[in-house]
């Protein structure tokens, strides 16, 4: 395994390698739950307390926990910070909470929590553990923001509820439907392809032949 | 029974797992290349959620009213558990079957359409017939979208594609428009 710096740990979950727009892991809270900022946030926060928390926590046992049965120790650990989050969301804000419905509770299921707790977390000590979980939940945190926001300012012509484009705004509702959380992950990942291709391009000697157009980024499905 | 019926069609179509809900996108998104494998994909699943809703039902009639709070951890040890005793059985009685299904069964076992629909199961107050027709029907109309998202992405193999939006961002746009497609049937409930 490489040897990184925890600067480089936090960011790499941040940008380089985000659990969503990258590496195509929770797509389905990031989906489900984003049509518009305030569910957003609330689904970032609450996915990124329970990160952080099993990450903490597996780092610390991961020394008792044996090796045959590490998966269902790491589900385990991750559906009590999730009961603990369900629990304190439906307490503080009711409204959120019913809005997010099951979603919530499918945090449990996120391959993106049980993935770090894997690569990272069971390998590493506690303090750098708990920056990779910050540093990915701040990833999935902004991803789910971005989505957020594109569909609620086109499907609502809203920011936090706040009108943007005063009342003569067509809302296309679209995007605040279902089909609208695929058709927007759909044109941030045509856009990233597009800036990194470019990117790619530039780098290329202004003489060389390009044969870059085949090779878009490949990426991971899970 | 009209109203089992009518659970099982909204299920398949108008709520229709992964299309409206997003539950299941990981195999959606991950075998959908060929309609061959996505259509055991599909069987699979409505083989593990039925197993699933028989063990909601059961948690939920017999265990959960004396532990509300552990309702995530048990549903989660408890399908897991079976799934795999399940697919020890399989595999000794039937071979053949377990060929066809039994590479999925682990993968599908930490699905959010599993958890999912033990928790809307619940959610809802189904009892054990519904949750029955609930299962059978969210299996179905995750089969259906599976096999329907296989065939488009054989079919655009052939079509020129830019080189930009190949792969994960051409998936997604398909599933938008499968998705736009199956909103059509959200009248469906409103005339009876």
């Amino acid at each position: 395994m490489k040897v990184t710096t925890s600067q480089q740990d936090f960011l790499r979950g941040v940008w380089r390698e985000n659990p969503v727009l990258i590496q195509m892991l929770g797509l389905c809270p990031a989906l489900a739950v984003t049509n518009t900022v305030a569910n957003s946030l609330a689904m970032g926060l609450a996915t990124f307390f329970v990160l952080a928390g099993s990450s903490v926590l597996v780092a610390l046992l991961k020394r008792f926990i044996p090796h045959e049965v590490r998966i269902s120790t790491y589900i385990l650990i991750i559906a009590t910070f999730v009961t603990v989050a369900d629990m304190t969301l439906e307490a503080v804000v009711p409204g959120i909470h019913k809005a997010l419905g099951a979603f919530i509770a499918l945090i449990v299921v996120n391959c993106m929590i049980l993935g770090r707790q894997e690569a990272f977390a069971s390998r590493r000590p506690v303090g750098r553990a708990l920056i990779d979980a910050c540093g990915t939940g701040f990833g999935f945190i902004i991803a789910l923001l971005i989505m957020g926001s594109v569909r609620e300012i086109l499907g609502n012509g809203s920011f936090l509820n706040i009108s943007l484009f005063g009342p003569d705004f067509e809302p296309w509702v679209i995007f605040v439907l279902p089909p609208g959380g695929f058709l927007t992950l759909g044109f941030v990942l045509l856009f990233l392809n597009w800036r990194s291709s470019r990117k790619r391009r530039k780098e290329l000697k202004p003489g060389a032949t390009t044969t870059t157009g085949e090779s878009t980024v490949e990426r991971k499905v899970a | 029974m009209g109203n089992l019926v009518w659970i099982f069609l909204s299920t398949m179509v108008v709520n229709n797992f992964t299309l409206a809900l997003f539950l299941g996108l990981c195999p959606f998104m991950g075998v959908s290349g060929r309609v061959a494998t996505a259509l055991r994909m599909g069987l699979a699943n409505i083989f593990v959620l039925v197993i699933t809703s028989l063990c909601a039902w059961f948690l939920n009639a017999f265990v959960l009213p004396h532990a509300p709070y552990l309702r995530l951890i048990a549903f989660i040890v408890v399908i897991a558990s079976l799934v795999q005793i399940v697919e020890m059985v399989i595999k000794k009685v039937s071979p053949a079957l377990f060929q066809q299904l039994g590479i999925f069964l682990p993968l599908i076992t930490t699905n959010c359409a599993i958890l999912g629909l033990a928790i809307f199961q619940t959610n809802r107050g189904y009892g054990f017939l519904e949750g029955l027709f609930f299962a059978l029907g969210a299996g179905c109309g995750l089969t259906l979208a599976l096999v329907l998202m296989a065939s488009i992405r054989e079919d655009s193999e052939l079509a020129s594609v830019p080189a930009l939006a190949r792969g994960t961002a051409l998936v997604l746009i398909i599933a938008g428009s499968l998705s736009l497609a199956f909103m059509g049937f959200a009248g469906l409930g409103s005339s009876t």
